[in-house]
């Protein structure tokens, strides 16, 4: 499985997403500044999480128009997978490879906790190492997570099935359990043919248990069995 | 050279949880006539151009591809 991961000024969990994937398949991925203008050969590419450009303007936005998305726009045509990791989820909405956009908490508070989520289907390259509707714990971390979309497209990415994660309800004592005011819930969404998948849920930060569980090496787990074959 | 304004609004359907607590900050500080609150951005683009359409035209596609985002914000543009 060949990965590349786009380096943008001002990601900060490249590193995190680096060695998750080391851990989970032996190799560092390729790391791709944001200015070149080919990504080398990947089965997959990965936006990984930060405050790319310091977030000016919208997150995601200044990043949305670098050289290297151009490309990513293209090869993603092409049938290359794409995983978009909190800021990189902004980015994959901002460019238009996701459908959506990321708007600021409804607390317009920076939330940093661990959240409960319900993985919602089981049969896409990102999680078919869980069970169906099976519930795990991952962090977030983020300032503008409230996922939002107009009625009509909402309505179509749920009947689509495009939901890839949901907050729900846990045992701890947040409050409410959804951090952001995501619409439905919404944590992470795939784009129509299932092979992009954004998410605001680090689960680079979750993939070992003496750091606080390993929920997220699933997410690792599931692309590396998937690509490999 | 031709100073354009470009201002960008939340659409009405997204919420505006900034606009709501500068609403309940004025109200605290005794401005009880206030029917809502929404907050927005302002962006100054200077051109190097004395044609007014040319301009238009011009931040027009810089506000569609940039500037704002048209799931969630609206905009409009002023010349002078």
């Amino acid at each position: 499985m060949d990965v590349s991961l786009i380096i943008f000024p001002g990601a900060n969990c490249d590193k995190d997403t680096s060695l998750a994937i080391k851990h989970i398949t032996g190799k560092h991925p390729k790391h791709v500044w944001y200015k070149e203008t080919t990504l080398p050969k990947s089965d997959l590419v990965i936006l990984p999480g930060g405050f790319s450009h310091g977030d000016y303007l919208r997150s995601g936005a200044i990043a949305a128009k670098a050289p290297i998305i151009k490309d990513l726009i293209k090869k993603s045509a092409d049938g290359i997978y794409v995983l978009g990791i909190c800021n990189g989820f902004q980015i994959l909405t901002e460019c238009g490879l996701l459908q959506g956009s990321l708007i600021k908490n409804n607390s317009l508070k920076f939330v940093s906790r661990n959240v409960r989520l319900r993985v919602i289907r089981n049969d896409t390259i990102f999680t078919s190492n869980f069970k169906e509707n099976e519930d795990v714990n991952m962090p977030i971390a983020h300032h503008d997570g409230n996922f939002y979309i107009d009625d009509n497209s909402l309505k179509k990415i749920e009947e689509e099935g495009r939901v890839a994660f949901r907050y729900i309800e846990n045992n701890a004592k947040h409050s409410p359990y959804n951090p952001n005011g995501s619409l439905n819930d919404i944590a992470g969404v795939y784009n129509e043919n299932f092979k992009i998948l954004g998410l605001m849920p680090h689960p680079e930060r979750a993939i070992d248990k003496i750091t606080g569980g390993d929920h997220g090496a699933k997410i690792f787990e599931s692309m590396f069995h998937s690509l490999s074959q | 050279m031709i100073k354009v304004t470009v201002y960008i609004t939340l659409k009405k359907d997204v919420l505006d949880p900034q606009g709501k607590a500068i609403h309940v900050a004025l109200n605290n500080m005794g401005f009880d006539k206030i029917n809502g609150v929404r907050q927005g951005k302002l962006i100054e683009i200077n051109l190097d151009t004395k044609d007014f359409d040319e301009a238009k035209e011009q931040v027009k596609k810089m506000s569609e591809q940039l500037l704002t985002n048209p799931i969630i914000e609206d905009f409009t543009i002023e010349l002078e």
